[in-house]
């Protein structure tokens, strides 16, 4: 039986439909989840993707967080289930607070798309084993609120621990702190970044290239081989 | 019926691009002699019933939990005006 990876929809949702392509693609089974739904369904693990969620009125992922099925997501990720955020998804990860820091607005003010240089910092997590460590990757990046903070106590440990998973290369495009593009928990299943790998799947979109594929092949090896 | 003001603003030491925004054009308007200014979120919770200790425990906890996000924000709370209201 194939990996069932839960891909959730908010209102607001954008990328959930490209995320469940990529799961495709990589080999695993993707499951539309609600966010109303309360109940996972079984699934091996669970992306947050990226859009506007709550059209971010409050604060970017604040409303998400405390929706129905971020009770059980965060209930499951304290217990191991690999969960990945992606842009939004990252927002709403740093609001439930399964990751430190804090996500604010672009320090140039302004939305930004492009093709974004990061760097592999950490192959070791459930969504990075099919990197390099050191890997430099291109995938696209489009948001308006990702400046990465943290006081410099958290900085510190991320840095010390190995928990910062991707950093930005060549350009920082939001004033994000120590150019961190991702990060992951202690246990290493939950991470999120601001980059979007899921548009980076196919050689006829996106970058063009396929840089954004081995997240999804990653957890499918580990929840295989687990 | 009372209101109760919920002030929001990001934590001192975080750069604050808004407001540094707002600033820069400030001279441009003719406004000087202003060194700083950072922008905020206000929120006006209107409540029923009177605002006693414990309704005002519950919005510090909501202003906490929900209102701000306390790893890049500060918050303050204060009744404003009570009217109608036992007492």
């Amino acid at each position: 039986m194939t990996a069932r990876i839960g891909v959730v929809t908010f209102p607001g949702s954008l990328d959930d439909r490209d995320t469940r392509r990529a799961i495709t693609l990589a080999g695993a089974e993707p499951v539309a989840l609600w966010h109303k739904d309360k109940d996972l369904g079984q699934v091996d693990a669970v992306v947050l993707p990226g859009g506007f969620s709550y059209g971010d009125y409050l604060r970017a992922g604040a409303i998400s967080r405390f929706s129905p099925v971020m009770e059980s997501v965060i209930e499951q990720a304290k217990a191991g289930l690999p969960v990945l955020g992606i842009c939004n998804g990252f927002q709403v990860l740093t609001e439930a607070h399964l990751l430190p820091g804090g996500m604010l607005g672009n320090d140039h003010l302004h939305f930004i798309c492009r093709d974004q240089k990061l760097r592999v910092e950490n192959a070791g997590t459930a969504w990075t084993g099919d990197y390099r460590q050191g890997q430099e990757i291109h995938i696209p990046l489009k948001n308006m609120d990702g400046r990465y903070v943290a006081d410099e106590y958290t900085l510190d440990k991320l840095e010390a621990e190995g928990r910062v998973v991707f950093r930005y290369l060549d350009l920082n495009p939001n004033g994000s702190l120590r150019d961190i593009a991702g990060i992951t928990n202690e246990a290493g299943n939950v991470v999120g970044l601001m980059p979007h790998p899921e548009h980076a799947v196919e050689p006829l979109i996106g970058t063009g290239r396929t840089d954004g594929l081995p997240f999804f092949t990653s957890i499918l090896k580990k929840l295989v081989n687990a | 019926m009372a209101r109760v003001v919920v002030d929001v603003m990001l934590k001192p030491e975080i750069l604050d691009p808004q407001g540094q925004a707002v600033q820069r054009a400030l001279p441009r308007l003719g406004f000087t002699g202003i060194s700083d200014v950072r922008q905020g979120k206000r929120f006006e919770l209107e409540v029923e019933g009177p605002v006693d200790e414990a309704a005002l425990a519950r919005i510090h906890d909501l202003a906490e939990s929900f209102l701000a996000n306390t790893v890049i924000e500060d918050f303050t709370v204060k009744v404003e005006e009570v009217a109608g209201a036992a007492e």
